[in-house]
């Protein structure tokens, strides 16, 4: 997956807002780490304009990474920051799950001032 | 499957752990996963720390562990005290441990997903130490983590192939279900080996059991075969072995009773028998086993002494009391004590101690004295099943061994309450002999397979300088003992002395007959002579007066001159007269 690393290091922060890191683990590209990775794109771009970094992970090439994050299904995606530790597993394709996963629900509605 | 060759029948772990290989006949299904259920608490974990702890240090075959429900730091600290160091042996790559952390509510499930990060982990696992064998503990966690069970049993099954294929050696480990083996029913999934562990608490006393349901291709043991956790991790211990296959000796041990030898053909128990001695309380069970202890450290052989009764110091004192000194030997180190309680622990405990303690100290001789209390704390069969495969060890080891039995009074003497009179080889009976307002010991010996033995009762007494045996007096009420015996020992003296004086009365009386006898020949004797001189005299007289009137008429003749020829006649008819006389 060369290609992901040039979209997942799309970082735009606004100075006035925490910056989401996210990171999602794959193995290999299979039709459900594609459809997950369009599917997190998408919710990102949509909710999350310029306020959030992804980092795909293949564990294929990378399987040592498996062990750090507790990674058991595939795909998952682990949000980082901010705290605490999200996981949601599954190719993201319910949105409204992935939203309340990653308390997205609620930053739209409350924590923004 | 595929690298495996299941031609030349099924190739076999060893597990390593005791007991178990004997059981499976050499272990798990090499290759293949193996299914071990059981409830909380009855050692799944450590079955699969030991199968993989035991594959690194004795087989030469890393191993992995994947543990769902303890971290790497919890299992090392763990089995730590079983002396499995896990910390070295990642160290040395030998071991790998994965924890992996299901955490509902950390997880949110949108879509599709797989295990494959399991799957990626384990796979790194095993080929960063060339594991041969892996351990699951517990997979069933992730049925509580995850909550699409369709995917999970999907991707089970699939783990449950990839492991066949990557050819490791596997350990599933599941919770025991209601009803069902595993509460997921991954019995259905890891169908080639299955084993069930079991706790069970009867009376108070808890025992581990192992049970192999299910062995593909294999022969295997079907019985529930009691195991233990120790300090050496855990040992299966199978009932019956490996059937009756122990040597034989032919070799002859004193019992340490020279009259009891005598009575077992003359040279005393074979080695590596089993002796009961079986008695009521305060027959002298005791005292033999002592004797028989003395007699073999006095061979310089190792004994080994089981006291469930007595203290070491009190046994000491008692046996110094009818002459056998045990502190010498106890000092040299050739006999060794070790004095408990029965209920201290389970049957299994208390035959996995002397299994231990056999393996350590090596002895010849082992003395269990008594073996009846062991049914305190267990139920009849097990104490036999246990008694079994004491005796099973101990003979297979070629070591002699005294079990002493408590019989309760009023119960058959010929009993045992174990019921193991069949496993032993010699049997003495002890008893009680109530007669004459006294108690006295007697022994018989029931039974000593491969002997001639006596069939004779024998009072049995034990003094300050140890126990003699005695025969018995057989009287018109029976066996005569103690001070009946010793009445009718005196009596038996008194009749005799009477005898003995008859006899020299009828001597006496014989000879004086002979010697009235004898006078009387004499005086007829003497009588006959004084008749026989009397006739002699008076023949003597009818000679003289014949010749005299012979002579007479011949000087008659003579006077009368006339008749020549008569008296010629006369002449001649005188002298054959005298021819007549």
């Amino acid at each position: 997956m060369t290609g992901d690393q040039g979209m997942s290091d799309a970082v735009l922060a606004p100075p006035d807002d925490q910056v989401w890191h996210l990171r999602l683990y794959v193995a290999g590209r299979t039709p459900k780490s594609v459809a997950a990775f369009v599917n997190l794109k998408r919710i990102c771009e949509e909710h999350l304009q310029g306020r959030y970094r992804v980092e795909v992970i293949d564990l294929l090439e990378q399987p040592q990474l498996a062990k750090g994050d507790q990674i058991l299904a595939l795909p998952t995606l682990v949000r980082q920051l901010p705290p605490p530790l999200k996981k949601i597993i599954g190719d993201l394709s319910n949105e409204e799950r992935v939203l309340v996963g990653l308390d997205l629900r609620c930053a739209d509605s409350t924590a923004r001032p | 499957m595929a690298n495996e060759p299941a031609s030349v029948g099924l190739s076999k772990c060893p597990a390593g752990i005791q007991g178990l290989d004997e059981i499976t006949g050499g272990g798990l299904p090499r290759g293949r996963p193996t299914l071990v259920c059981g409830s909380a608490g009855c050692g799944k974990t450590l079955f699969g720390i030991e199968f993989l702890v035991r594959g690194a240090t004795q087989y030469d075959e890393p191993g992995v562990f994947m543990a769902f429900e303890e971290t790497a730091e919890e299992l090392a600290q763990n089995v730590a005290s079983l002396g499995f160091d896990l910390d070295e042996l990642v160290r040395q790559k030998k071991l790998s441990i994965d924890y992996v952390r299901v955490e509902r509510s950390e997880i949110e499930e949108t879509g599709e997903y797989d295990l494959e990060g399991l799957f990626v982990r384990l796979s790194y696992a095993i080929d960063s130490i060339g594991a041969k064998r892996v351990v699951l503990d517990t997979i069933e966690s992730l049925f509580a983590g995850l909550s699409n069970d369709g995917i999970l049993r999907a991707e089970l099954r699939r783990l449950f192939r990839w492991l066949k294929e990557k050819g490791v050696t596997a350990v599933i480990s599941a919770e025991r279900g209601d009803g069902t083996l595993t509460r997921q029913g991954l019995e259905e999934y890891v169908s080639d080996c299955v084993i069930l562990l079991d706790h069970r608490v009867t009376e108070q006393i808890s025992t581990r059991r192992l049970r192999i349901v299910k062995y593909r291709g294999a022969l295997h043991g079907t019985n529930e075969y009691p195991f233990l956790i120790d300090d050496a991790g855990i040992s299966v211990l199978p009932v019956t072995s490996l059937g009756l296959q122990h040597e034989v000796s032919s070799e002859r041990v004193s019992s340490g009773i020279p009259r009891l030898d005598s009575m077992l053909t003359g040279r005393g128990y074979y080695r590596g028998s089993s002796v009961l001695i079986s008695g009521t309380a305060g027959s002298g069970k005791t005292s033999v086993a002592a004797h028989f202890v003395q007699a073999a450290c006095r061979r310089g052989e190792r004994t080994m002494y089981f006291a469930f009764e007595e203290s070491q110091g009190q046994l000491v004192r008692n046996m110094r009391s009818i002459g056998i000194d045990l502190e010498p030997w106890i000092k040299s180190d050739l006999l060794r004590f070790h004095a408990a309680r029965p209920t201290l622990c389970g049957l299994e405990m208390h035959l996995a101690t002397i299994h231990k303690w056999v393996g350590d100290f090596q002895p010849r001789a082992v003395i269990i004295d008594p073996l009846s209390n062991f049914t305190s704390s267990g139920t009849t069969t097990e104490v036999k099943a246990m008694l079994m495969r004491l005796i099973d060890l101990l003979k297979s080891n070629q070591i002699t061994a005294i079990f002493t039995n408590l019989t309760s009074g009023g119960r058959p003497t010929e009993q045992t309450d174990a019921g193991v009179s069949s496993l032993m080889d010699t049997w003495l009976l002890l008893r009680d002999v109530e007669l004459g307002g006294e108690r006295n010991r007697s022994m018989y010996i029931l039974k000593s397979r491969g002997m001639a033995h006596s069939n004779q009762l024998r009072e049995f007494l034990l003094t300050d300088h140890g126990a003699e045996l005695l025969d018995v007096y057989l009287g018109a009420e029976g066996v005569l003992t103690g001070s009946a015996r010793l009445a009718q020992e005196s009596r038996e003296k008194a009749a005799a002395l009477l005898r003995q004086q008859e006899l020299q009365a009828r001597q006496r009386e014989l000879e004086r007959r002979r010697e009235a006898l004898e006078a009387q020949i004499a005086a007829l004797r003497a009588e006959f002579q004084a008749q026989e001189a009397e006739l002699c005299r008076t023949i003597t007289q009818y000679q003289a007066r014949e010749t005299q009137i012979a002579e007479d008429r011949l000087a008659m003749g003579h006077s009368r001159q006339s008749e020549s020829d008569g008296d010629k006649r006369l002449a001649s008819g005188k002298t054959q007269q005298e021819e007549n006389l």
